[in-house]
């Protein structure tokens, strides 16, 4: 798939989810299994800490799905979730990456 | 707030002494050698109890038999490996049902953590899915967070199971502790929004034909005799889920018992003609919804529950309130003005009297209704009934008269066959005044049989109901009716003697099927202090009717006629 159809894929059909969370080794788990528990694919996952390291943001990349607002809400329920924000699939945060993932 | 400034303690000892400052007095579980720590640090408490079960699970089930009767976070504990993987299961069904349990696990050293060590499972990882949250404490001053916080997220908003693994070496590790923190207490949620609960009022008054629908969340906070003044005031019909049961009075004029899957006739039709259904603290759950489609078909929904994921997760609500259900339901009372709603009233009426709940047998203390009816002859609203899961549980939901909140344990969301021995045990511990008498069958006993050895040491006031038809009973009931009555793996073809069975691990027991009269046979049983099993037999072919088959529409129900 060359770069312009995968833009034009994810414009139509995904979304990207922004999530902090407290920085520790078991977040990751916590989200992306509220996700695999429902067969329910992350096409792309990016985590780094923020700030003085105590927190994280975690970026994923998602198919629209109408059971993606019913996501979102369990994601906000978990005790590490602070806020989690959804925006398009256009946003920078992977569009910009697009160069490491050629294939 | 320290008593003694700069204590020096294992980690061990602080665990123990913040389940003390916690108010913990009653702790269940299953010692090995990586919590062994923990367990002499608990052997020299003043303050705890502890209740040796005989199996991990048995633990889970006691501490949520606790956790269910008083409604406060109740605490089991075990051993790394087995131990831990063996309490998976009621962990689980603390999460399907939001029962507030902590669950403390050993876990083997730090620096052995990821090398295949001796009875090492990653306990963190096993119940990521299965609990509330979950802690893998790295240091032994983490202790003092970590417990607190568990405390509180059990207790807080959706009730629910934390887990802490603690590793062997946190525990035994010596820190000075200055300052306790302060137990972990609930926390509230926001308050319900008042345009919301105006909008709610303003349906209600509206409606030609309300039901009011109360799940488990009305018990968890509270909320029952709340419920109870908006049916009254409203004169709003009433339908319970299975974790309802007891929140109204079932002989109340405005019950309609229990809805769904093995609800009533007049319940499940009264479903499908109302034009507002009020959902308090419950989830549409698929075994009392049916085809959700063909689930009250012509109704607006108003939906009030304190846990937001719930609203809009099967049927959009009309008016959504997230909040405690006690704090919507006290500010939506004053909302709303009498309406005695004669017509719809004298519909429902009608209904009941046309559609009856099938008893056949109830006057039989020999059938399996009229047993049920027998033994609750012998009790009073004092007493706490819970039950195991199959056939049983569904007779005796359908037929013992359920009055008061947290007098009914029953497993409804993950449905555990082994609940009720153990549960009915942490029942009959968390409130020793009171009788708690066990509805339970021929599969389900033995899942956790070895708990009546625990029933002994206790003396813990335990009647087991055993039902037994010699059948895995709701297994056959689904092959006799969808799988061309191929029975397979369904019928036991080897029996125990569960009356010699129960004596041996040393309760007392008696055989039904032996008495004379058997009404007097279960009196004298209940008269006598201490646990006992009373053996009956049932007839296989009986069936729990109505039934509605898996995936149709509620009023598409099977053996509803009486």
């Amino acid at each position: 798939m060359n770069a312009i159809n995968r833009n034009e894929n994810q414009a139509l059909s995904r979304a990207v989810l922004e999530i902090d969370v407290a920085n520790h080794p078991g977040v990751m788990s916590h989200v992306v299994g509220l996700f695999s528990r429902r067969a329910y694919n992350v096409e792309g996952i990016l985590c780094l800490p923020v700030g003085d390291g105590r927190q994280s943001r975690i970026w994923l990349l998602v198919n629209e799905d109408q059971r993606l607002p019913q996501m979102i809400r369990q994601v906000e329920k978990l005790e590490d979730v602070n806020a989690v924000r959804r925006h398009h699939a256009d946003h920078a945060v992977f569009t910009d990456l697009e160069a490491f993932f050629q294939a | 707030m320290s008593e003694t400034p700069n204590e020096t303690l294992t980690g061990a000892q602080i665990t123990v002494r913040l389940l003390e400052r916690q108010g913990v007095r009653l702790v269940t579980g299953y010692p090995g050698g990586a919590i062994l720590p923990i367990y002499d640090a608990l052997g020299q408490s003043t303050a705890i109890r502890h209740v040796l079960a005989r199996h991990e699970q048995g633990a889970g089930f006691i501490a949520q038999g606790m956790a269910r009767v008083s409604g406060e976070v109740a605490v089991c504990m075990a051993s790394s490996g087995p131990g831990a993987t063996n309490l998976l299961t009621a962990i689980a069904d603390a999460k399907l049902d939001s029962i507030p349990l902590v669950a403390i696990t050993g876990q083997v050293p730090k620096a052995m953590i990821g090398t295949d060590a001796f009875q090492e499972v990653d306990t963190y990882g096993l119940s990521v899915p299965i609990t509330k949250h979950n802690f893998l404490v790295s240091s032994t001053e983490e202790l003092l967070d970590v417990i607190p916080r568990a405390f509180a997220i059990a207790a807080s908003g959706r009730p629910g199971p934390v887990l802490i693994d603690i590793p062997k070496d946190v525990q035994s590790r010596t820190i000075e502790v200055a300052e306790w923190p302060a137990p972990g207490q609930r926390v509230m949620p926001a308050p319900a929004d008042g345009m919301a609960l105006a909008e709610a009022a303003s349906l209600i008054a509206a409606a030609k034909r309300p039901l009011l629908y109360l799940g488990g969340g009305v018990i968890h906070a509270g909320a029952s005799e709340l419920a109870l003044e908006l049916a009254e005031i409203s004169t709003l019909p009433t339908v319970m889920t299975l974790m309802a049961l007891g929140a109204m009075p079932v002989d109340h004029p405005l019950s309609l018992g229990m809805l769904g899957m093995h609800g009533a006739p007049y319940t499940n039709l009264a479903l499908d003609e109302c034009d507002l259904l009020i959902a308090v603290g419950a989830r549409f759950d698929d075994r009392a919804t049916g085809k959700v489609a063909a689930f009250c078909p012509q109704a607006k929904i108003i939906h009030i529950d304190i846990d937001a994921a719930e609203l809009d997760k099967i049927k959009t609500a009309h008016v959504g309130i997230v909040a405690d259900v006690a704090e919507a339901l006290t500010r939506l009372l004053p909302l709303l003005p009498e309406n005695p709603r004669a017509e719809w009233n004298a519909r429902i009426d009608a209904l009941k009297a046309a559609h009856p709940q099938p008893l056949p047998g109830v006057n039989d203390p020999r059938s399996h209704f009229g047993l049920i009816r027998a033994v609750a002859a012998c009790l009073d609203d004092d007493a706490i009934v819970a039950t195991d899961v199959g056939q049983h549980q569904m007779w005796a939901a359908q037929a013992y008269p359920l009055r008061r909140p947290r007098q009914w344990l029953t497993s409804g969301g993950l449905g555990t066959m082994g609940f009720g021995v153990p549960a009915a045990i942490g029942a009959a511990l968390a409130a020793p005044e009171r009788t708690v008498v066990c509805f339970t069958g021929d599969g389900s006993i033995l899942m956790n049989i070895q708990e009546l050895v625990t029933a002994a040491e206790q003396r813990a006031n335990v009647k087991i109901v055993l039902m037994n038809n010699a059948v895995l009973g709701l297994v056959h009931q689904q092959q006799t009716l969808f799988y061309g009555q191929r029975l397979f793996a369904s019928e036991f073809q080897s029996m125990p003697d569960f009356v010699a069975a129960a004596r041996a691990l040393g309760i007392a027991a008696v055989d039904l099927d032996q008495a004379a009269n058997p009404c007097a046979a279960l009196a004298d049983a209940f008269a006598r202090p201490g646990p006992c099993l009373i053996h009956a037999g049932i007839d296989a072919e009986q069936k729990v009717y109505p039934m509605v088959p898996p995936g149709a529409a509620n009023r598409d129900m099977i053996g509803a006629q009486a």
